[in-house]
């Protein structure tokens, strides 16, 4: 076998090793849908009448609020994965058997390519959960197939972009205790963007900075895909901005990772 | 080539802390080496270097034929290390960790699930091949530890105390599983603060103290090497006793209980001259004892100290 089969097949190994974590304690990937699925429920129950109306031109109502908030709290999903990722890699690094894998002769890199896939592939399923229960809600997307192809897509994307970062965060940190926590203002930022309220709606500090950030085009993205707003760059700008983070998270991961050597 | 491990110079400091200072290893294929030395002498240190998780500041090494800085894969390849600390998948099986294990060594999937069955068989892990490896005992998971180690079939095994914190059962049946590798033809290198754990396992033994080697040798080599070694004649009554003790000048005769001590290196040589002396005066010894000095003894007179840990330590 040549050298990049056998990287394709150590990081298919390590994926399966993290894929059977995951079943074996599903508790893990149901948390990432937790506090999603909080804030969903207090927003839409408790604000959402409120918000529904005053969201101008939606016509209010909860319902309304609903379908406004969800792509938000998706992408909260999204972000929240990363902790688990974090800590997930940052257990690995500091526990016994990084040092078994250091001392075999497999693709280095497989043990990070590992972790990535597995994170996409549970936080699409923490992801799909969420929706689900927004949809029970009452949720009604207008995605025709096409959109819905086009929506997994860009959440793909984004997951990636976002676990190669909680990568590095989990190279990076001396403990799990800081590899949750390295991440944690990822999952606050869908907030502090256009998730929950439009950005227009803002003071004009805070809107420069939320129509700035990187959640608000990839928020306004699914929003388009799945309610039918209008997307504009904002699909581009999401590109641009989850290809720009899965490259400093990869660098910064892999860097990381090989400088563990010198001690 | 018959060295399976060949290092020179080895330096490493961590900051201006020297830790190894000049390290020269000689490892020839096949056998048992032991690194002894206290906590904190640079086992694990040397360890990591020669297994290429770290890089040493200076020196050469030769794993198996590979140069270390070259072609660390080729090292990779070719050995198998059981750290201080458990190397396990906690949150997997003992069995699922044995196919990682064999996956990771590319053995394919039906090789790869014999080869686990056989560990398993063999480390005496069947019956907990389901069981969670979080759930295992200390002694399970050091042999779960060992057996993951083995997966690849390593021509030069690293053992850092590969039985520290174990009951003494469990230490039994670790040294056992240790000699059966080395009937097999692997080489072993296996670091511990236990002396008499060098004398039972190993071919040759290098004493590390503060990041130097003090003595290198068999266990008969460094225990000839220290003073306190003497052979114990007893005799059936005062009188044999007196007149052994006029023809062996140098010894010392203890009356009480009728015995002679005298002094020597415990080699067969030796033995043999005594022998011939008693001989010819016609003198019969009831009974002879040789006592070589132990290991503690050759620590003492290594370095002066006395601060590894006891049998009672343990
Ligand atoms: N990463 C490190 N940074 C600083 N000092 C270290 C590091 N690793 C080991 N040391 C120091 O090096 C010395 C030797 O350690 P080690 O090789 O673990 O000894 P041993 O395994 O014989 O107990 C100790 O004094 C230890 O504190
Ligand atoms: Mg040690």
């Amino acid at each position: 076998m040549s050298t990049l089969s056998y990287a394709a097949s150590d990081s298919a190994t390590m994926l399966r090793r993290n894929l059977r974590h995951a079943i074996r304690y599903p508790s893990l990937t149901l948390s990432v849908a937790g506090m999603p699925l909080i804030f969903l429920l207090l927003f839409v129950y408790v604000f959402g009448g409120a918000m529904g109306a005053g969201i101008g031109g939606l016509g209010g109502g909860r319902t309304q609020y609903l379908s406004y908030i969800t792509p938000g709290i998706v992408l909260m999903t999204l972000a929240s994965g990363s902790i688990t990722t974090s800590v997930a890699v940052c257990v690995d690094m500091t526990g016994g058997i990084i040092d078994r894998f250091r001392t075999m002769a497999i693709s280095r890199a497989s043990l990070l390519t590992g972790h990535v896939i597995g994170s996409v592939i549970t936080t699409m399923f923490s992801t799909a959960l969420v929706l689900g229960v927004a949809v029970a809600l009452g949720f009604r997307p207008d995605a025709g197939p096409l959109e819905w192809v086009a929506a997994a897509g860009v959440l793909t994307m984004v997951t990636f972009a976002l676990t190669w970062l909680s990568v590095a965060f989990g190279v990076f940190a001396k403990s799990p205790e800081s590899a949750s926590n390295l991440p944690l203002p990822l999952s606050l930022l869908p907030m502090m963007g256009s998730g929950f309220v439009p950005t227009g709606s803002m003071p004009s500090g805070l809107r420069w900075f939320a129509e700035y950030q990187p959640f608000t085009p990839m928020i306004e993205t699914l929003r388009g895909l799945l309610t039918g707003t209008a997307i504009g760059h904002s699909a581009a700008v999401s590109a641009a901005w989850s290809a720009g983070i899965a490259l400093v998270g990869y660098a910064w991961a892999k860097t990381r990772f090989n400088r563990a050597r010198t001690h | 080539m018959t060295a399976a491990i060949k290092a020179t110079g080895l330096r490493k400091s961590f900051g201006d802390k020297v830790v190894l200072d000049g390290i020269d290893l000689y490892v020839p294929r096949g056998t048992i080496f032991a690194l002894l030395g206290p906590n904190g002498a640079g086992k694990t240190t040397t360890v990591r270097i020669l297994t290429t998780l770290i890089d040493a500041d200076a020196g050469r090494v030769e794993v198996a034929g590979h140069d270390l800085a070259a072609d660390p894969d080729g090292v990779r390849a070719a050995i198998g290390v059981t750290g201080q600390f458990s190397a396990v998948d906690d949150k997997l099986t003992g069995r699922e960790n044995l196919i990682l294990m064999a996956d990771l060594n590319h053995l394919g999937r039906t090789r790869g699930r014999r080869r686990a069955d056989e560990l398993l068989d063999r480390f005496d892990l069947r019956e907990a091949a389901g069981k969670l490896a979080g759930t295992y005992s200390g002694g399970m998971r050091r042999r779960l530890d060992l057996a993951m180690t083995l997966v690849g079939d390593p021509q030069v095994i690293f053992l850092d105390e590969p039985t520290t914190g174990l009951d003494p059962r469990s230490r039994r049946t670790m040294w056992q599983s240790i000699e059966d590798l080395v009937a097999g033809g692997v080489t072993v290198l296996l670091t511990t603060q236990y002396l008499d754990e060098a004398d039972r396992l190993a071919d040759q033994i290098a004493v590390l103290d503060r990041g130097r080697l003090v003595a290198q040798g068999s266990a008969q080599e460094l225990k000839r090497r220290v003073p306190g070694g003497h052979i114990r004649l007893r005799f059936a009554d005062t009188t044999a006793l007196g007149r052994a003790a006029h023809v062996l000048d140098d010894a010392v005769a203890e009356d009480a209980d009728l015995t002679l001590r005298v002094p020597g290196d415990g080699s067969v040589q030796a033995l043999r001259d005594l022998l011939d002396r008693l001989d010819a005066t016609g003198l019969r010894p009831e009974e002879l004892q040789v006592h070589t000095p132990d290991l503690d003894d050759v620590f003492l007179a290594l370095t002066g100290r006395t601060d590894t840990p006891q049998e009672t330590s343990r």
